[in-house]
């Protein structure tokens, strides 16, 4: 079965591509801190950042209209959070309306705030899809684990990524066997089908886990996780990281 | 010859108190290739676990002299190597490189010898330049030959394998089938797949129900139509 990885893009070739892991992932935390820090106010460094983020990914060589659309995600999700922000913001009063029993009033204060937040969302969503689709998971796993998280942690982001689309595989398969022996009929019945699938999916899982580890065991796995370090900090990254860093903190100085 | 596996009176129950394995002798020779035959539930993986000591009944099982006990456990794995049925159990980490790599640096080997034996192990099965691709892109034939590599990079005395060839097309077969033939150690495979059995080994386990029922030549054994038939090896109406 195939299925889309989030590193979809990660075996192109390009300048950003081969720079280390721990270059982009640092890169990539800096610039979320500067967007999020940047006060409202200050249009002229968001349009830089939005300038310095279309750069990085004209070099990338990722296809536009993938980044675009995989952008347009996050806008559900901060919308939802966002959305009362004008209600309750007070300020010149953009618009009242009557509601039933309640009078409710936006304000333009309330409003720049919601659009600046959908901005700062997106600067946000583009810079992780440009170190996602730049990167494989592998590389920013070792990036992670050499940055000092834990490797537990690291371990079972590996695993996760390994088997989910095994997992789905399975799923899928669990429902096409359902759906060809005339799934349908009450719907408390059906509820109970799909109940059996999410516990029967649950021992599956849990049973592939124990032969996992037993195949661990079989290589000689006695608890100690080791890796082998192989990044290598290159002088692109030092000078990606100089110019990066300057690019950042340019605007800031300018406008503040 | 020298024995490398020495089984004597093993038993093994499961926690749910199935019986898996009843009273199993067995003695593999240096450079043998052994089939382990029989119906499903016969016990054939249940013996397979038993041989580097994922599994643990109540007997003596010496592998290469060394008793299965916990300080002989490391020794052990790194002479027997064991490949699972399903790739998808056996390759768990993002990319071949890792998977190939994980046996030689659990047992710590410094990183250059590491990275060698990885690179031996993967020109072994024909995988040679597959080190950076991950595993959930490969095929079902490459992920078998790349789970047979996570074993040969510990360059075990002992290969055991648990089904190569289900759920294998023909041709994959056939070409795992050379591939296992080229490897030059004692082999010991459970299959129910009687043509692999024909070529590659020479001596023939026949298990059922938790017990060995027979042990011979590979010619006689599938020679003798009633015993298959008897143990679901073969056709009831042959």
């Amino acid at each position: 079965m195939k299925h889309s990885f989030i590193d979809e893009y990660s075996g192109l070739d390009s300048f950003i591509h081969r720079l280390d892991p721990r270059t982009k992932l640092v890169a990539g935390l800096a610039f979320i801190v500067a967007v999020v820090l940047t006060p409202a106010s200050n249009w002229r460094v968001f349009a830089c950042y939005f300038l310095i983020i279309a750069v990085l990914l004209i070099l990338s060589k990722l296809p536009p209209l993938y980044v675009l659309k995989r952008s347009l995600v996050i806008f559900p999700f901060v919308f939802l959070v966002a959305v009362f922000i004008p209600f309750f913001k007070e300020g010149e009063i953009a618009g009242s309306y009557n509601i039933w029993l309640w009078q409710v009033s936006i304000t333009y204060s309330g409003l720049f705030i919601l659009a600046n937040v959908m901005v700062k969302a997106w600067l946000c969503i583009l810079a992780l899809i440009l170190l996602s689709s730049t990167t494989k998971l592998a590389e920013l796993l070792k990036g992670l684990r050499q940055l000092g998280v834990p490797r537990v942690m690291i371990l079972i982001l590996s695993f996760m990524y390994r088997y989910i689309f095994v997992l789905a595989d399975e799923a899928m398969r669990m429902q096409q066997a359902r759906d060809s022996r005339n799934f349908g009929g009450k719907r408390l019945h059906q509820l109970k089908t799909i109940g059996n699938m999410v516990g029967t999916l649950f021992i599956r899982s849990y049973e592939r886990g124990e032969r996992i580890y037993a195949a661990m065991l079989a290589r000689g796995f006695d608890g100690q996780i080791r890796t082998l370090k192989d990044l290598s900090f290159r002088r692109a990254d030092a000078y990606f990281s100089a110019v990066f860093c300057v690019m950042l903190i340019f605007p800031c100085v300018v406008w503040w | 010859m020298d024995k490398v596996i020495e089984i004597k009176k093993l038993s093994f129950s499961y926690p749910d108190g199935h019986q898996g394995l009843k009273n199993v002798d067995l003695i593999i020779h240096t450079g043998e290739n052994v089939a382990v035959i029989g119906p499903n539930g016969a016990g054939k993986s249940t013996l397979l676990l038993h041989l580097n000591g994922i599994l643990r009944g109540n007997s003596t099982v010496e592998i290469c002299g060394l008793a299965m006990e916990e300080k002989n456990l490391k020794e052990i794995r790194k002479r027997v190597g064991l490949v699972f049925q399903d790739p998808e159990d056996q390759l768990f980490s993002l990319s071949v490189f890792d998977d190939v790599a994980f046996g030689p640096v659990s047992m710590g080997y410094p990183e250059p010898e590491v990275r060698q034996r990885v690179t031996r192990a993967l020109e072994w099965v024909g995988m040679g330049g597959y080190e950076q691709r991950s595993p959930h892109h490969l095929s079902f034939g490459e992920k078998k030959r790349i789970a047979i590599a996570t074993v040969m990079s510990l360059d075990p005395e002992v290969l055991v394998i648990d089904e190569p060839t289900s759920n294998l097309d023909p041709r994959s077969k056939w070409a795992l089938i050379e591939l296992l033939e080229q490897l030059q150690m004692t082999k010991i495979i459970a299959t129910h797949d009687l043509e692999l059995v024909r070529v590659l080994c020479q001596r023939t386990v026949v298990m059922d129900e938790g017990k060995v029922v027979a042990d011979g030549d590979t010619e006689t054994i599938l020679g003798d139509t009633l015993l298959l038939k008897g143990h679901g090896l073969a056709s009831a109406n042959l």
